[in-house]
């Protein structure tokens, strides 16, 4: 199972990367959120997959039910997607603005058209 | 309770003007209000650790490493004393006048929303609190950066964003490795821990990582690209804030995480670190020497010193990286002060384009002797802060065996000399055939100037006890003992 999430996340790694190497802001923006989204993988992966009871404490029993999977990186993870939507959105609207004022969406062009 | 004002102050403020009536007279007012408070809260938190070394929090009385952990030592306080002065210089600023309708889109709760941020990276105890932190005072500055219009501006926004979150996903990269091999992101746990464990080649890993992460965020060479690029554009509060504090994040960031993650560690990325300065340093100030424009001069020089503050870490010895960080004090300060000038500049002449400057000590005096500070002090002519902070970094590379970075120190700092020299000679000295634009200067905008010109020269006069300050947080940091115990037998709620 590790080995499955390691490559996915290593793809999405490296898509996400080669796109934030173009020139369109929607692909640099795409990649962004894919990078975004490996980082996620990868952390959930770190912190270890098993097959195990939630991590609550039982009614019945008073206690832990070992063993229970660890809830941090899943923490981790939810905060991370959050704070990665919001920083989605933001580049949505900026790259929007990018297109409205200068007429392209290209990075190679954003540069001369904004000197001009 | 000491330990959560410079954070809790700020995001009262945020939420308060947001629902407070949009005249701006009440917006200003609030907006100093609450900095100065912040200021406050930072200096009762600097005396605080001046007497028990180190201050704890635990939130909600998790214990430690299980919940979010606050803590101060010398260096955290320290810089929370700096976000204040900022605070207070750049709300000063805003009564000079704001361009209303960036104010109308909310610039004051956004700046309120950076100095949170800035002080939670400051005082967090946690590792993955620290990227939120960052990822707070990132959106407060990309929208502060995007709130104006011009194209290049939105240009120059639009590289900023892309960089800085390629920054946040590499250090979150490392953080879920980190966290996969130690079980723990509580900073005092991972120093407890960390070091012993000897993994050689996950070290190695972490450490570029993380390297890189602060790296762009500090504008190390060769990832500073960025900032030459969108640190000018933004009206000078704006500028003033970016320059003296989001960069130092970065800085602050790398000295915490290798003090504590990778004492005596791999040697490879920290000698590189010990180079990157030094090319930092070089780099940044041929790159000032070539530019045309004042704003664009301070930019590569801000790059250029923050070799200056990274030098101390490597070298591993007390003396140097306490000259480090006495550096990263003056640092702040000379250079919020200096695009303050250049916000002068603007006003008084339209344009920072140094061949169209001129003449202004013949026009402004008072304008030209006040700017005079913060120029030579960042050239390190003595007796400004500029000399003891080059003195201490000069006195810790030699002191520490490393000749050849501390030539290259010695070097730069002629090279700053020259920069700044060219600076006051192009915009203040020669004869301009232009007339000036406006009349008078702007005396509200001088009042930061003015401020941080008078704190500068108090920098020297203290420079004494702020080096035992600074040596003593340097002590700290290199002996992270009394941090792990600290933090880690801090009983329930204690810490207030």
């Amino acid at each position: 199972m590790e080995v499955v999430f390691a490559i996915t996340s290593g793809v999405l790694y490296a898509t996400g990367l080669y796109l934030m190497l173009r020139r369109r802001l929607a692909q640099i923006i795409i990649g962004i959120g894919l990078l975004s989204n490996g980082t996620n993988l990868l952390i959930f992966a770190a912190g270890g997959l098993t097959r195990s009871n939630p991590p609550v404490v039982s009614e019945a029993t008073g206690q832990l039910q070992v063993p229970y999977a660890d809830p941090v990186p899943q923490a981790l993870i939810l905060t991370a997607i959050v704070i990665g939507f919001g920083v989605i959105a933001f580049s949505l609207v900026l790259a929007h603005r990018v297109h409205q004022s200068l007429g392209t969406d290209d990075v190679d062009d954003i540069g001369t058209e904004a000197r001009r | 309770m000491t330990l959560v004002l410079p954070i809790v102050i700020p995001l009262l403020a945020a939420a308060l003007l947001l629902v407070v009536p949009a005249r701006a007279v009440l917006q200003r007012s609030v907006a100093l209000t609450a900095s100065a408070g912040q200021l406050i809260a930072g200096l009762a938190l600097f005396r605080q650790v001046q007497v028990d070394g180190y201050l704890v929090l635990q939130v909600s009385d998790w214990a430690a490493p299980f919940g979010i952990t606050l803590v101060a030592d010398v260096l955290s306080s320290i810089l929370v004393v700096a976000v204040g002065i900022v605070g207070v210089a750049v709300g000063a600023s805003s009564f000079a006048g704001v361009d209303p309708r960036r104010e109308a889109y909310g610039y004051h709760p956004l700046i309120q929303v950076l100095l949170m941020g800035v002080a939670g990276a400051f005082l967090t105890g946690d590792l993955f609190n620290l990227y939120v932190w960052f990822e707070v005072m990132l959106m407060a500055s990309f929208v502060l950066m995007a709130l104006h219009r011009t194209s290049e501006q939105i240009a120059a926004a639009f590289k900023y964003v892309t960089i800085n979150l390629l920054a946040s996903a590499v250090f979150l990269t490392g953080l879920g490795l980190l966290y996969g091999s130690a079980g723990t992101l509580n900073m005092a746990d991972l120093a407890a821990i960390w070091p012993a464990r000897n993994e050689p080649v996950l070290d190695l890993v972490l450490a570029t990582l993380f390297l890189t992460a602060f790296g762009i965020k500090a504008g190390l060479f060769p990832l500073f690209f960025w900032l030459p690029a969108s640190y000018p554009t933004p009206p000078a509060p704006i500028g003033a804030l970016f320059a003296g504090l989001l960069t130092k994040v970065g800085v602050y960031a790398l000295i915490r995480v290798f003090s504590l993650l990778f004492r005596g560690g791999p040697p490879l990325p920290l000698q590189l670190l010990l180079w990157l300065s030094v090319a930092t340093m070089i780099v940044g100030l041929v790159g000032a020497l070539a530019q045309r424009d004042f704003r664009r001069v301070l930019a590569f020089n801000l790059v250029g010193h923050i070799g200056f503050t990274t030098i101390g870490l490597p070298l591993g010895t007390t003396a140097a990286l306490a000259g480090s960080l006495l550096y990263i004090v003056h640092h702040i300060l000379v250079i919020t002060c200096l695009f303050f000038v250049a916000g002068v500049l603007l006003q008084l002449r339209r344009t920072t384009d140094l061949g169209r400057l001129g003449s202004l000590y013949r026009d402004h005096p008072g304008t030209a002797v006040l700017a005079m500070i913060p120029l030579f002090s960042l050239a390190g002519v003595p007796p400004l802060s500029g000399f003891v902070g080059k003195l201490a970094v000069v006195q810790g590379t030699f002191g520490a065996g490393a000749y050849g970075p501390g030539a290259a120190v010695l070097v730069v700092s002629l090279l700053t000399i020259v920069s700044m020299a060219r600076l006051w000679d192009e915009a203040f000295w020669k004869p301009a055939d232009a007339p000036p634009v406006s009349p008078r200067p702007a005396p509200l905008l001088l009042v930061p100037v003015a401020a941080l010109g008078a704190l500068i020269l108090g920098m020297t006069v203290a420079a004494g006890p702020l080096f035992e300050t600074t040596t003593r947080a340097a002590g700290q940091l290199l002996d992270p003992q009394g941090y792990i115990e600290a933090v880690l037998q801090s009983g329930l709620g204690r810490g207030e």
